[in-house]
């Protein structure tokens, strides 16, 4: 690489999450000053759940608490009126010419990574994850200057890791995928309003009205009649397997903990102060409730996959607690749905 | 979750990282503050790792026993299923379930060996004899 260049006027910005933190600081970037994480995700309708079936990961039940991957970036963005450039190589080569070209106009772009390669991360969190993101927003002695959302300070890659990691391989490869804000238009109050209305009336579809017994709320109950079955199903080993792939989808970096609850709550509380409707506070402790569910049922679950926890009635004493936290949620989003928050 | 009862229990990420987390202050708002790490997600991590190693000794007695090739083994090292070893090398997983036989693995093709040491990570002369 020719020169040094570092994009002066980035910022680098720590979130929970790193789609989440790559839309935040791009758009922080782009004048958006008002951007938080919590916005962010609430606008892009990020809460979720789903136990996607006959599918395991890892090894274990495929669970998500998010939404898919690329969506909060995307939803966001055109909620603001934000147009976006997205480019995805079969060519490593090209991919690192195109990204060398963004740098030297000065653009900070969001990449989507896989995590084995990913060299700076502690071996133990290395698995084949591949809907990672970070920023690259310069490059200083032949290497990229990264802003990676989920750490407290900036760290860098030389061009052969970066590109390593950018061309991942399995499912959901990145294939180089390359994105940035390209044109920002005048974004007024009245419009950051309406996409938090939007951002909510599309997350209470995705949870209460998604068809099918996998996803949204009903999805909560899916996974517990799922989890009676399992000890004698798959044998207690494997079963414990099973509720610790649940606990660290639900709680390990990038959720904010309590499966991005908190985070949902933090937006609904942003949002009653931007909608200046107090109604949205109360549905916020709602959710501060899920999340804090959430996390009584992950400590339970440890009880079993560190063998303190054996019987069937712990199995089923689990389930109870996932039906619980299904009935505060679809309260929550009726709730929500009832509130008449206009279009 | 109350700021108050954020756990500081160090893990693995703690090397690189404190991690961002939603928590109610004491005036009931919500706040940012940085977690070390929790032993509730400590341990299923812990439990996760076991899991593997117990694959990789698994794989390794195969390869030993002479039931499976060097391929499934270090698919197992390497934490790869059959999508993620299919996209690393391009072979359909048919054709990869196969080369998990020994007696097809010792016929592969040089071009074919390389293409599964690079995914591996390990030259064509350490996936060819490793004897387990």
């Amino acid at each position: 690489m020719d020169t040094d260049l570092r994009i002066e006027e980035f910022n680098h910005v720590q979130t929970a999450h790193c789609e989440n933190g790559v839309t935040t600081a791009l758009l922080r970037y782009h004048g958006l000053d008002f951007m938080t994480e919590p916005l962010a995700f609430g606008m892009g309708s990020g809460l979720f759940y789903i136990q996607i079936p006959f599918l395991t990961i890892n090894n274990g039940p495929a669970i998500s608490f998010r939404t898919m991957p690329g969506a909060i970036f995307k939803r966001t963005c055109k909620s603001l009126g934000v147009e976006v450039s997205r480019k995805k190589f079969s060519d490593p080569a090209k991919a690192q010419s195109f990204l060398n070209q963004k740098i030297n106009e000065g653009v900070p772009v969001g990449c989507q990574v896989g995590v084995f390669h990913l060299t700076y991360f502690p071996k133990e969190y290395r698995f084949h994850f591949n809907a990672h993101n970070l920023i690259v927003y310069g490059r200083e002695e032949n290497n990229y200057l990264i802003s990676d959302p989920i750490m407290e300070d900036v760290t860098s890659l030389s061009p052969e890791e970066l590109s390593r990691v950018r061309f991942a391989q399995g499912p959901l490869a990145p294939k180089g995928h390359i994105y940035f804000p390209e044109k920002v238009g005048i974004i007024t109050d009245d419009l950051i309003r309406k996409g938090i209305v939007k951002g909510i009336k599309r997350n209470v579809r995705d949870m209460l009205n998604i068809p099918g017994s996998f996803a949204g709320v009903d999805g909560i109950r899916h996974t517990s009649n799922q989890i009676r079955k399992w000890r004698d199903k798959l044998g207690l080993k494997k079963a414990s397997l099973y509720l610790g792939q649940i606990v660290r989808m639900q709680e390990e970096i990038g959720t904010g903990g309590g499966g991005f609850r908190f985070l949902y709550a933090a937006f609904l509380e942003e949002s009653a102060a931007w909608l200046k409707d107090d109604r949205l506070m109360g549905v916020s402790e709602d959710f501060t409730k899920a999340g804090d569910l959430w996390r009584a049922s992950a400590i339970k679950m440890a009880g079993v996959y560190k063998g303190r926890l054996t019987e069937q009635k712990d199995f089923e004493e689990i389930a109870d607690m996932l039906l619980n936290i299904r009935s505060v949620e679809k309260e929550a989003f009726q709730r929500l749905a009832k509130l008449n928050l206009g279009k | 979750m109350k700021k108050e009862d954020l756990p500081q229990e160090p893990g693995a990420l703690s090397r690189l990282t404190r991690e961002l987390c939603y928590v109610k202050n004491e005036d009931g708002k919500y706040e940012t503050a940085l977690s070390k790490g929790w032993d509730v997600k400590k341990d299923a991590l812990d439990s996760a790792w076991d899991n593997v190693n117990d694959r990789v000794e698994e794989a390794r007695q195969a390869v030993v026993s002479g039931e499976k090739s060097p391929v499934y083994y270090f698919m197992e090292l390497r934490l790869m299923d059959l999508p993620v070893l299919s996209g690393y090398t391009g072979f359909f997983p048919f054709f990869i379930k196969r080369h998990f036989k020994p007696s097809v693995f010792k016929n592969l093709s040089e071009r074919k060996l390389e293409k599964y040491a690079a995914a591996f990570d390990v030259s064509v002369n350490e996936l060819k004899n490793f004897k387990g």
